[in-house]
């Protein structure tokens, strides 16, 4: 399977609004616990298939809060 | 022996909840053990889901586009502290309802904030027109008890907003009576600052409440009442400024908001209109049969509360006979809000209250109609 993109947050209400507005937009994503190596305390983050990449950086683009970013899983 | 109970005091807290929402309670204990937004394992992820759930019905119920500027406090009461603490500043000046909490009344005296009461009629409804009159250059924000908890007495609260925002100034309103009980659009009823508490008219458990904010607020200039952990940005020893984690530091009350979730979800299956029908029906129903009882004072409006003085008879022995002989439950004196009481005349003794909910039936209404005629009758033949 190819690597998956991992979207980061900076509070976990954040992850559970994107991925509802990601299945609503029909961009398939799920919530997991976050890689190893990241570090971010909130504990879970959204991952998502790289072709999608392009729609879900224009559609954080329209959030109301800021997320911590959006990384590869080979970086992580 | 005891008469079967007749809860008429929903305005403290209502009940009986429905059973979906001490259901949810359980499941709750029971499926989402973990602690919301720390940590990525099954069962911190449940609860996170459980809290962003509310969080976004909550919004919805009360209009509010992002779910993130809903803040979960313990009551109304401190979301009310949160919004008075972080929003006011000294040299502020406030306007309040003639009908105010201490929830309010108390946080602004010790404050040390100059305040004015808005002139009202005699029901203590805020008169529109005197508004402007009393709006200072320091006016920052008007206060206003969206139903009263005394007499029922519902306030203009979208009229009153409008005069606000063509002044520049905000609106906190208390919702503690009204939500469940009158459609709020927080947009739409021009409310800069929504406070709820969850255990009312919610249906939710105590231990519940919020405040949503409007989007004209700067959430970066409210200052948090609490500060502390977050799950997010732990290396720093600063508040994170973003929501809902400005607000919401330490572990939340995931069982409680399971709760108030469960509550919420039964209004809207019903239906808040045929709920609150229902509830008028009842409220009419006691109000007629109080009405032309002589020795019998009523202050009522036309929420799901009001309140009653028995000429000659305490309060307090009415209460307790009340209870005894008709085993109905009900609050007397001053229910927390002695400006409301100074308003209606009905200071320092305060009153008897009853209050509805769905679940009280007409009758229990027949019933405390016939207790207070008796009562009354009794208590003018002793004179
Ligand atoms: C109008 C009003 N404001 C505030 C409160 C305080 O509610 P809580 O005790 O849930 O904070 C109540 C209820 O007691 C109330 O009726």
């Amino acid at each position: 399977m190819e690597k998956e993109m991992i979207l980061l947050v900076h509070t976990s209400g954040h992850a559970f609004n994107i991925e509802k507005a990601l299945k609503k937009r029909g961009i398939q994503c799920r919530l997991t616990p976050i890689p190893r190596k990241v570090s971010s305390d909130c504990g879970i983050c959204v991952r998502f298939d790289p072709q999608n990449l392009q729609a879900v950086e224009s559609f954080v683009q329209t959030l109301p809060f800021e997320i911590q970013g959006i990384i590869s899983e080979d970086e992580a | 022996m005891m008469p079967e109970m007749i809860y008429l005091d929903n305005a403290a807290t209502s009940w009986p909840k429905p059973d979906c929402v001490s259901e949810a309670m359980t499941d709750a204990i029971r499926r989402c053990g973990g602690n919301p937004g720390r940590g990525g394992h099954r069962l911190a992820l449940a609860a996170g889901e459980l809290l962003y759930e509310v969080r976004e019905r909550t919004a919805e119920f009360f209009g509010a586009d992002d779910p993130f500027r809903v803040s979960f406090t313990s009551n109304i009461t401190m979301a009310v502290n949160l919004v008075l603490n972080g929003f006011l500043n000294p040299g502020d000046h406030v306007l309040v309802s003639p009908m105010e909490h201490n929830a309010v009344m108390r946080p602004l005296t010790a404050m040390g904030i100059s305040y004015d009461i808005l002139p009202g009629d005699r029901n203590g409804k805020v008169l529109l027109s005197e508004i402007q009159r009393k709006i200072r250059e320091n006016t920052r924000l008007i206060i206003i008890c969206h139903e009263s908890n005394v007499s029922g007495i519902v306030q203009p609260i979208r009229k009153i907003g409008q005069i606000a925002r063509e002044n520049n100034i905000f609106l906190l309103t208390d919702c503690a009576q009204s939500a469940g009980h009158i459609p709020i659009h927080i947009n739409t009823d021009n409310i800069d600052f929504l406070c709820f508490t969850g255990h009312k008219g919610l249906f939710g458990p105590t231990g519940t409440g919020g405040v949503v904010f409007g989007d004209r607020v700067d959430i970066g200039r409210i200052r948090p009442l609490v500060r502390g952990g977050t799950g997010s940005l732990s290396e720093s020893f600063d508040q994170p400024d973003f929501l809902p984690d400005r607000f919401e530091s330490g572990t939340q009350n995931i069982c409680g908001l399971a709760g108030l979730n469960a509550g919420l979800k039964w209004i809207e299956d019903q239906g808040q209109e045929k709920l609150t029908q229902r509830c008028r029906m009842l409220m009419d129903q006691l109000r007629s049969g109080l009405e032309l009882v002589p020795g019998i004072h009523l202050y009522s409006g036309e929420g799901q509360v009001l309140s009653i003085t028995i000429d000659g008879l305490d309060n307090g022995t009415a209460a307790a006979e009340l209870e005894e002989r008709w085993g109905i439950m009900t609050r007397i004196g001053l229910h927390c809000a002695p400006l409301a009481h100074k308003t209606l005349g009905t200071f320092p003794n305060g009153t008897i209250r009853f209050a509805v909910s769905p679940f009280t039936t007409q009758k229990d209404i027949e019933i405390c109609t016939e207790g207070c005629k008796t009562l009354a009758e009794e208590s003018w033949k002793k004179k």
